[in-house]
């Protein structure tokens, strides 16, 4: 097998793009169909053959923020003309609009807990990943391993001692309980990638701070964070994802002030018949921060390691 | 600046020991070369200076101040790196302003500039001051890494192998560079080498290390012509001292088991006939390679001989050394 080095001619550079696009297409649909049913009448999200074509209504999105109560004709006409954009499509259905949904706090939920937790999975994954890399710590490869091994079974399966415990300790329920469950599930992930990470800036450079006139915290902070950001941001990013996206845990944990966005969204299905469009709305608002986040720190992602500058 | 005391350094690796019961002064204002093959503890030496290895047992005073516990900030010192260490994540600039803007020294933003202005100047890397660390050459690093050592006016300066990467000319100019520096200046200078040019034109002191002791300690001409072992006559001398039997040219002192001589101390045109295996045209001068009763020898002759390899030259010992079977000088 040879590789070229030299240049790919137009043509090659045709076909990858077209099996890059096509490749992409067929991974977005199902997000693509989500967005879109975001923006169809239950009428349309339920259509067969589906619309592919539709007039697009925000509907779904009103039905995901709101709690509506249907009314008689009479108190309908009572009300005199629909004032804003979202009573008339409300009142379309002889409905008026009752008062905000929950989305609003279970999503705030899902924002303290996810990038709660993901923050102190990566702050302290730091700090042990680089005391694992640079200090003498006694039983240091068999402290590692343990620390991989919590990751060896699904979390959900110590689903009902950690049930029990909580209730014990009164985390049921609390946005605390819910940071830490996630932190602890997310910490052997953060540690053992930050520590790769770590373990590739030569300890020289700490070294030259040191006698620079640094201490060691300093050097830490001045010349090994900025190196690991690369690292710590992508690791960052895998922690928010679980922490977001998680499910079991927060079916079985949560389910009044500290409910995060996954239980909600099924519910939504229930007020009022099979509210597809709301389901959608409410899981589109839900991709949001991730992608933000992850764009924010994308310069990280493909920054790649530094190297060079440490001659080996 | 000030002087550096070693007294009995230890210091083991796992089994190994890299530093044998050392003591050594380093005079204020001396340059210090340490000389050794790879292993032998010069790096080590510096490292237990630099407080960045603390030794087993023994001491350190840098000045009267007893080092013991004491940072790496707080022992003062500027240590230039064989990997040149450059912080990657900033620029030619910021790596030189580094030191200069520590906790420790605190320097006022003028003086930085001016300092790192007058460094760049000396190491001719001012065009380069704004260029990322990590886009220069190896030899551009390494000068900024010296750099970063000389905007700082520390108690001493350590240098393990700072000149290692740079290319002949670099080097010869960086030499009498640094040694200009250190004499304007007065500073003390630990300097770690195994290129024995730098070793004999830079340093004012020489210290030899074998295998973590430190075997020989004076100035280069007294290591150079008064050696006190096998070991410690072959740092120094290029081409390097011949070591033959001791009565290869006849009689010897009792309890000499081996002869040094350096190209020097083989007068040619009379004494003994050898048979010149090779004759190498170096410009300034000539290396003679003679076949000697079964033992290769190399000494330096005329740069414009007309020997030529096949002839036969007469040569004999003049003041040669001496050593016992364990390799120790007794004559």
């Amino acid at each position: 097998m040879t590789y070229s080095v030299t240049e790919p001619s137009d043509r090659q550079k045709w076909i990858a793009g077209f099996l890059v696009i096509g490749y992409a297409l067929i991974t977005l649909m199902p997000l693509l169909w989500i967005i879109a049913t975001g923006f169809k009448s239950p009428a349309d999200a339920i259509a067969y053959p589906p619309k592919v074509l539709f007039e697009p209504t925000l509907e779904g999105y009103v039905n995901l923020f709101t709690t509506r109560t249907r009314v008689t004709e009479e108190t309908l006409a009572s009300l005199g003309e629909p004032t804003t954009w979202y009573d008339r499509i409300v009142r379309q259905y002889d409905m008026i609009i009752a008062g905000p949904s929950r989305y609003g706090e279970r999503f705030l939920n899902s924002v303290i807990i996810g990038f709660g937790s993901t923050f102190l999975s990566v702050f302290l994954g730091t700090i042990a990943a680089y005391a694992f890399s640079r200090f003498r710590v006694p039983l240091k490869d068999d402290l590692l391993f343990f620390i991989l091994s919590t990751r060896m079974m699904p979390p959900i399966a110590v689903a009902i001692p950690i049930f029990l415990m909580f209730r014990q300790l009164g985390l049921n329920d609390t946005h605390a309980g819910m940071i830490l469950l996630y932190t602890a599930v997310n910490l052997s992930l953060s540690v053992w990638l930050i520590h790769g990470f770590i373990e590739e800036i030569p300890i020289e450079y700490e070294e030259a701070a040191l006698i620079d006139g640094y201490t060691r915290f300093q050097a830490f902070y001045k010349v090994v964070l900025p190196q690991a950001a690369t690292g710590i941001a992508s690791t960052a990013i895998f922690c928010l994802i679980f922490a977001w996206n998680e499910y079991a845990f927060a079916v079985l944990l949560t389910s009044g002030t500290a409910q995060t966005a996954p239980p909600f969204i099924p519910t939504i299905i229930g007020v009022g018949g099979q509210d597809w469009p709301a389901v959608a709305a409410g899981a589109t608002i839900f991709l949001v921060p991730v992608m933000v986040f992850t764009i924010l720190l994308r310069k990280h992602l493909l920054r790649g390691i530094t190297f060079g500058a440490v001659r080996k | 600046m000030a002087e550096v005391t070693l007294k009995n350094i230890t210091r083991s690796f796992g089994p190994d020991v890299a530093l044998d019961d050392v003591s050594m002064t380093v005079p204020d204002g001396s340059f210090v070369v340490l000389l050794g093959p790879t292993g032998a503890g010069k790096t080590t030496t510096l490292r237990m200076v630099s407080g960045l290895d603390v030794p087993d047992s023994g001491e350190i005073y840098i000045g009267d101040t007893p080092m013991n516990g004491l940072t790496p900030a707080q022992r003062n010192v500027a240590m230039v790196f064989q990997q040149y260490s450059l912080y990657p994540h900033m620029t030619v600039r910021e790596n030189l302003e580094f030191p200069l803007k520590s906790p420790l020294l605190n320097t006022p933003p003028d003086q930085i500039q001016r300092k790192v202005g007058e460094v760049a100047e000396v190491l001719q890397i001012s065009h380069k001051l704004d260029n990322k660390a990590t886009a220069l050459s190896g030899g551009e690093m390494q000068r900024v890494s010296i750099g970063r050592a000389l905007v700082r006016n520390p108690a001493v300066y350590l240098m393990d192998e700072p000149l290692s990467s740079l290319d002949a000319k670099l080097r010869s100019d960086l030499r009498i560079e640094l040694k200009g520096i250190q004499a304007d200046s007065g500073a003390t200078l630990l300097y770690v080498t195994h290129d024995q040019i730098e070793a004999m034109t830079m340093a004012t002191h020489v210290g030899v290390l074998d295998h973590g002791r430190l075997v020989q300690f004076g100035t280069p001409r007294e290591i150079y012509e008064d050696p006190v072992s096998v070991y410690a006559a072959s740092r120094l001398g290029q081409p390097r001292i011949n070591i033959v039997p001791a009565d290869l040219f006849g009689t010897a002192p009792s309890g000499a088991a081996s002869m040094g001589l350096r190209p020097e101390q083989i007068r040619q045109g009379a004494g003994q006939e050898s048979l010149v295996t090779r004759v190498e045209h170096l410009g300034d001068q000539t290396r003679l390679h003679l076949f000697f009763r079964e033992h290769d020898l190399i000494t330096v002759t005329d740069p414009h001989t007309a020997l030529k390899s096949g002839d036969i030259v007469q040569i004999e010992p003049h003041q040669p050394f001496y050593f016992n079977a364990d390799g120790a000088r007794i004559a």
